[in-house]
């Protein structure tokens, strides 16, 4: 009767144990598969990369040192360093290209990391539970805006109030890129560092607030920092869907491959680039080549950004949890 | 025997044309299971408005047959064509020998050029712009940022804004051959998809100018253009046809020789009269009534004969 009985356990014991390694080894697969497509990605984008360091045909036009030491003759930095691809005489500096995209994104990120802090600490320290109710979905649904959206907004709206406000000299250039990049980019400051806020356990406010702290004083100088590495986090995101970001920046940032350092001038971005001149390229070309380059050069400038931020963050927790300890 | 198929072809169109729908789908039934399969055509986008006026009607006269037409620039049409995914490439520049060699080689036949219509290719700056008209010379300095301000040309004190076309576009390569003489343009022309997007910035700008297809230019000024020495012109049916206004320009349809009938009949009924109107309802010019009438119509026998290869 008893051996009867663990029969019947055992058997079901080992079902379940069957069911919980097949269930193991799918969630294992699909996150080796989640890995397996970066890499891939990245293996085509840097294989399509190569022949800039092999192919003796395409460094004839395109190569290391054409990307980011030749120069032209000129009067002005936007002579001197020229990105002109199909050319007569093909020009390849990347310098008018990166710098673009630096603009676009430090513009970007000035205009929504204050903004989506402000908007967090208001929704989790200062407004009323009904309001926040409404402004989190609010600000969470401005994400699923299409860039393409964002975008023919900045062309068509943003851009002309702009100029009519201040009377640029262009239309569309980083100031007006910039601003609508930052658009896309204050919800994700806002999610995270938000979720960071919300966070920070009642006690360091309650204890605040025992010290005669004001509502201001809480929220500034004790949720802020107790929750610094998530609104950094925050930043580390938007930093790279900003670089990455397309569609608004070929539509508002005016397209032209300027050398500048002025934020009133039109810029061009990596990913712009690629995106507008793909569909041209010639397969195996030395300009199909830097395009791909330039995909290289994004995905690196991503993965150490990225990188570098995970690094910070931890270093930051692990000195809140040293303090709180 | 070609004449004769030639011939048949145009007689059995029209006998589509006038018959309508019944005919139609049994011919199409009995012909090859795969004539119902939309007609592809693919390329310039100054010629994406030509294309789909011209495939409604050609829709609404045959009855069952669908015609699809896609913009992406000249370049992009071409190397649709040569990869075999279009069935016929819209151009405004000719195609490039090697292009034409390289796509004989991949469909297996000759490409068949057909000029469809003529278009001015109109320099148009904002409506309240005091000037009126530029040299070729001119208009070369301002796109190749020799002349940065509007003064310079004796408008007001004011940086003048380039608008332009990317590389990909049969506008930028004709407008870089024939205006700047294959010379570069500066790096400050702002470059933007479409035509109708250039227009837009431009109407939008006080100190802008840009290029772009006649037909496309409302809410903006085309400029006069003079050539070395020469009065200025301005772009209408009359200059472009006796051919004293300076940029003008063909446009083309591609297709393979051996292309199936759907493709190669839909290529011939555009030269007809009825197609030509549609060509000026547009805002291009139509070949019929060009000073080079002699040389289109060549051009279009070659093409007809080697279509009945």
């Amino acid at each position: 009767m008893n051996r009867r009985h663990d029969e019947v356990f055992f058997r079901r014991a080992g079902r379940r144990l069957r069911f919980d390694a097949l269930m193991t080894g799918a969630f294992s697969v699909a996150g080796w598969v989640a890995i397996l497509f970066i890499f891939l990605i990245f293996l085509f984008t840097f294989k399509e990369t190569i022949p800039i360091f092999t192919d003796a045909e395409v460094q004839h036009e395109a190569n290391l040192g054409k990307f980011f030491a030749e120069k032209q003759e000129g009067p002005t930095l936007m002579d001197r360093y020229v990105w002109q691809p199909t050319s007569e005489k093909p020009k390849v500096s990347l310098w008018p290209i990166i710098l673009g995209t630096l603009k676009a994104t430090v513009v970007g990120l000035l205009f929504a990391c204050p903004v989506g802090v402000a908007a967090a600490l208001f929704s989790s320290e200062f407004a009323p539970p009904r309001l926040r109710e409404v402004i989190k979905p609010a600000i969470e649904l401005l994400a699923g805006i299409p860039s393409v959206v964002m975008g023919f907004f900045a062309l068509i709206v943003l851009a002309t109030w702009l100029q009519q406000t201040f009377g640029f000299t262009y239309r569309l250039n980083a100031v007006n890129a910039g601003l609508a990049l930052g658009f896309a980019l204050v919800p994700i400051v806002y999610t995270i560092s938000e979720d960071g806020l919300a966070a920070v356990p009642r006690s360091y406010r309650e204890a605040s607030y025992a010290l005669g702290a004001t509502k201001f004083q809480t929220a500034w100088s004790v949720v802020l920092p107790a929750a610094a590495p998530a609104v950094f986090a925050s930043f580390v995101l938007a930093f790279g869907r900003a670089i990455g970001e397309t569609m608004i920046l070929l539509m508002a940032g005016g397209n032209a491959a300027i050398t500048s350092f002025s934020l009133l001038d039109p810029l061009r971005t990596l990913s712009a680039t690629i995106a507008a001149e793909m569909g041209e390229v010639v397969v195996g070309s030395a300009h199909y080549s830097a395009l791909f380059f330039m995909g290289t050069l994004l995905f690196v400038i991503t993965f150490v950004s990225n990188t570098a931020g995970q690094w910070i963050i931890r270093r930051m927790q692990k000195r809140m949890q040293g303090a709180a300890a | 025997m070609k004449l004769a198929r030639v011939v048949s072809t145009l007689i059995l169109s029209l006998a589509l044309a006038a018959c309508g729908g019944r005919e139609q789908a049994a011919s199409g039934g009995s012909a090859s299971p795969g004539s119902d399969k939309p007609l592809t055509i693919k390329g310039s986008d100054t010629m994406v408005i030509l294309g789909q006026r011209l495939a409604e009607e050609y829709m609404k006269e045959n009855p069952g047959t669908v015609v699809q037409v896609n913009g992406g620039g000249s370049g992009t049409g071409i190397a649709a064509l040569i990869n075999g995914t279009v069935d016929l490439a819209q151009s405004s520049r000719p195609m490039k020998g090697d292009e034409k060699e390289q796509a004989a080689k991949s469909r297996g036949s000759e490409i068949v050029e057909l000029p469809v219509a003529l278009d001015a290719l109109a320099v148009f700056v904002h409506a309240s712009n005091p000037l009126h008209t530029l040299t070729t010379a001119q208009i070369k300095d301002i796109f190749q940022g020799k002349v940065k301000n509007w003064k310079e040309l004796g408008g007001p004190d004011a940086t003048i804004v380039l608008y332009g076309r990317e590389s990909s576009s049969g506008t930028y390569d004709y407008f870089r051959e024939h205006v700047l003489e294959k010379g570069d343009f500066a790096p400050a022309v702002q470059t933007l998809q479409g035509t109708a997007a250039i227009i837009n910035a431009v109407g939008q700008d006080k100190s802008g100018i840009g290029y772009g297809g006649i037909a496309y230019a409302k809410e903006v000024r085309p400029l006069a253009i003079s050539a070395a020495g020469v009065q200025p012109v301005a772009p209408s049916e009359a200059t472009v046809a006796d051919g004293t206004y300076p940029l003008s320009r063909k446009l083309f349809f591609y297709h393979p020789a051996n292309a199936p009938e759907r493709v190669t009949k839909f290529a011939q009924w555009t030269l007809t009269p009825e197609a030509q109107a549609l060509v000026t309802k547009v805002g291009y010019f139509p070949l019929a009534t060009t000073g080079a009438n002699a040389d289109t119509a060549t051009t279009t026998e070659t093409a007809t004969t080697s279509t009945a290869k």
